[in-house]
């Protein structure tokens, strides 16, 4: 029993198994390849991602264990103008996210207008008191913002998540890309595909917009990605990142604060830095501040931070746009920051902690979704309609425990896009993500994302740690 | 660049160079147990774990120095935090954590060689692959060497992985002499014995340079001479002179890159006039040991000059 008992929407075949506009290009092309090299070509880049390490650690697992999220060949395909309609939808969200975070940490008229309950704020953990009242450098809260989004019919986009605590997944768009096309170059002399290889640049130049009062405008600010180290599930994007960009890599035991500012430790002594691109979350910033037990961290970068000596991306305090209980307000919260409706739609949401929603979701749990609150990576969560009635009783013990820690959502029938399965082509659920870049100078979009795929047959959960695989994303161009 | 990388890339090369070093010892061992009665054996695969550096912790975990234990062992032992396995591991756990200033050539190599050595000891390695193991491990560290050498800039970066590179070989290099050193004292009972000539090639096969000592000495086996080659030949790769010459360089890099001398650099010239000023006679007047040891001494003092000078570590 699965969602694909509804109805399904491929995005290579469409509702009535024609090819639809976006894949005919590519469709042409594959039904001129041979299967077996096709399969070749596959198994060499499998062996290709493990020689150079695209590895990912999994939690919880021994530390060595490094694993490759598996790749499939063939690409997820947009058209020029679906993607100019997404991408306005997704600059609409990313400008209104950012707007709510300086609201939230200054005047809260969003609240005070009565569109957000003040509840979701108290006892939220990644509501930052620390943050009321300052302005990051150039107001930017979102430097780096992936929205999940989910698919269901041809003009029928849902945000699924907004992640802007540490969106991670971007190394897979460049490096799919750059395998694909050391794959089959020929492809892309018969498809134009928009490049994402830019992205790194564009990435390094947006965080340099944001340099913080204390640079002395001389040459281009200091650039670093923070990093917990070697044995993080995401390390070797880090690195990768890093390298791109041109920027260090800096572990917390590199950095100090001196002279009122942020410094690492170099072979030739202590540099100030000016912009940290971090990748570990805000508990993890400065144990004089959040987690006095927490031996990492860099002592005394908070204080350094809101004198305007560094700026740190994303801004503390950022991460409670994650929380997928302010989530079912985002229709209401883009309206409030931009006087426009929402482009891009929610995903119809039931918060359990009021109490008719609550009766709904036990009700119906066994076709719904029910996520945690603050749960993240597909953990923690239940699929009514995959689930066992002794999986659906346990967890609806935990749901009346404590509803005020979940929502529900319907069981979407994802969209689905064929992956080179043993005997041909099969079609497989997918979500897209793409990565948003936002300085004073505007918010960049580039043209792309990380599609992940559900590679077993009908399962709707896409989490590379979970079983999910990644596919090249192409937008195509006019 | 950061100290930590400093520190990493320096850690990387010396693991390697230990590694090799390593397959090279068991090789000898290897062959020269071949030869031998079952007691001289032992004897001879004992010799080695001292030399490796590893009796103490060896005899606790193995009461006998048969060869397949002794070489599985320095193999693929997990708990030998100095096992082929671990040091290679150690390699890339150094690379992965520089990886942001090393070329994907050089990453590559080392992720390749690590996949490669993995699957050669998952199982132990029996008399009949033994032969396969050594020579990959040669073969790989060969390799990473050579991507280095093939793609990166001769900036700071290189000559950090350069200094731990000669200083881990220096190292090696006397302790094998220093293990051995009775063997090469001029002793008139002993000399022309067969015995002599065997102990001697020991240590020259364990150095891989018992075809270059041949190739400039005729096949003149004689305790002074391969002392003398050694120790000062810097036409050797693995000599003590070859390896301060190198090490010497690249402080100059350094120094010329960053616009100033250090402490080390201090360190390093006084070290090196000490090796400069000595003949061997005179070091087999002043006692082979005693100046063996002095070497030791300055070679760990240069490796800790050079941490502390470029901050290593906080």
């Amino acid at each position: 029993m699965n969602a694909d008992d509804n109805i399904k929407f491929d995005e290579m075949h469409g509702g009535d198994g024609a090819i639809r506009d976006a894949y005919s290009g590519y469709c042409e092309w594959f039904d001129e390849q041979n299967p077996q090299a096709l399969r070749k070509k596959h198994r060499e880049a499998e062996a290709f991602f493990r020689r150079t390490g695209i590895t990912f650690n999994v939690y919880g697992q021994d530390e060595a264990e490094e694993r490759l999220i598996p790749f499939d060949p063939v690409p997820r395909i947009i058209t020029a103008p679906e993607w100019r309609r997404l991408s306005k939808g997704i600059d609409q969200r990313v400008r209104a996210l950012n707007a709510f975070l300086h609201d939230l940490y200054h005047r809260q008229e969003i609240i005070k207008s009565g569109r957000v309950p003040e509840w979701l704020l108290r006892g939220n953990e990644a509501f930052l008191p620390h943050m009321c009242g300052f302005t990051p450098p150039g107001g930017i809260y979102t430097h780096i913002t992936g929205i999940d989004l989910v698919r269901t019919g041809p003009n029928d986009f849902h945000v699924l998540e907004d992640n802007a605590r540490t969106p991670s997944g971007v190394s897979y768009m460049l490096e799919n890309r750059e395998t694909m096309m050391a794959m089959f170059p020929e492809l892309f002399t018969r498809v134009k595909v928009a490049p994402v290889s830019n992205y790194p640049r564009r990435l390094a130049r947006s965080l340099a917009a944001c340099a913080p009062p204390a640079f002395d405008g001389k040459g281009k600010p200091a650039l670093a990605v923070l990093t917990p180290g070697i044995y993080n599930s995401a390390y070797y994007e880090h690195s990768f990142l890093a390298d791109q960009m041109g920027a260090e890599l800096v572990e917390a035991s590199d950095l100090r604060v001196m002279d009122g500012r942020v410094q690492m430790r170099t072979t030739r002594g202590y540099k100030p830095l000016d912009v940290i691109y971090r990748r570990i979350d805000d508990d993890f910033l400065d144990p004089l501040t959040f987690n006095p037990e927490s031996m990492l961290g860099v002592p005394g970068i908070m204080d350094v931070y809101r004198a305007g000596g560094v700026t740190i991306a994303n801004a503390p305090g950022t991460g409670i746009s994650d929380d997928k209980a302010l989530y079912s307000f985002m229709p209401e919260i883009v309206e409030f920051y931009t006087g426009e409706k929402p482009l891009l739609p929610n995903v119809e949401t039931w918060r359990c902690m009021e109490e008719d929603a609550l009766k709904y979701v036990l009700d119906n749990i066994k076709d719904l979704v029910v996520k945690e609150v603050h749960g993240s990576g597909g953990y923690g969560m239940l699929i009514g309609p995959t689930s066992s009635k002794r999986e659906i009783a346990k967890f609806t013990e935990k749901l009346k425990a404590n509803p005020h820690n979940y929502i529900a959502q319907p069981t979407l029938s994802l969209s689905t896009v064929p992956i080179l399965a043993k005997k041909g082509l099969a079609p497989r659920h997918v979500d897209l993500r793409p990565f948003v870049l936002m300085s004073p100078n505007g918010i960049d979009i580039t043209p792309g994302g990380l599609t992940r795929v559900a590679l077993k047959e009908g399962s709707l959960v896409v989490n590379s740690s979970q079983g999910g695989g990644t596919k090249d994303s192409w937008v195509l161009e006019d | 660049m950061l100290g930590r990388s400093a520190n990493g890339l320096f850690w990387m090369f010396r693991y390697l160079e230990r590694a090799e070093n390593y397959a090279r010892l068991i090789d000898t061992g290897f062959r020269m147990a071949l030869t031998r009665d079952s007691i001289t054996a032992e004897q001879e695969w004992g010799s080695i774990v001292e030399t490796a550096g590893m009796a103490e912790a060896y005899l606790e975990k193995n009461g006998t120095y048969t060869g397949m234990q002794v070489w599985n062992y320095i193999l693929r032992d997990k708990d030998n935090p100095n096992s082929i396995r671990n040091l290679i591991g150690q390699v890339r756990q150094n690379a992965r954590a520089v990886r942001n200033v090393i070329t994907s050539e050089l990453w590559e190599a080392v992720n390749e060689s690590y996949l490669q050595m993995n699957d050669l000891l998952a199982k132990p390695v029996t008399q009949i692959n033994l032969g396969d193991a050594i020579a990959a491990v040669k073969r790989e560290s060969t390799l990473v060497r050579g991507s280095m050498d093939g793609s990166m800039l001769r900036n700071d970066i290189y000559n950090f992985a350069r200094i731990g590179n000669y200083i881990e070989r220096a190292d090696n290099t006397a302790r094998i002499l220093d293990v051995k050193y009775y063997v090469l004292l001029p002793s008139l009972s002993y000399v022309g014995s067969s015995l002599d000539n065997v102990q001697w090639e020991t240590i020259l096969r364990s150095l891989g340079a018992e075809r270059a000592y041949r190739w400039l000495n005729a096949g003149n086996m004689e305790a002074k001479s391969i002392a003398d080659f050694l120790i000062l030949d810097g036409r050797f790769p693995r000599s003590l002179a070859f390896c301060y010459a190198k090490i010497r360089s690249n402080l100059a890099s350094l120094a010329l890159q960053y616009g100033e001398e250090l402490y080390t650099h201090e360190v390093m010239r006084k070290a090196d006039m000490r090796l400069h000023d000595a003949d061997v006679d005179k070091i087999f007047d002043t006692g082979l040991h005693e100046f063996l040891a002095d070497f030791i001494t300055d070679n760990n003092d240069i490796a800790r000059a050079v941490e502390a000078d470029y901050r290593f570590v906080e």
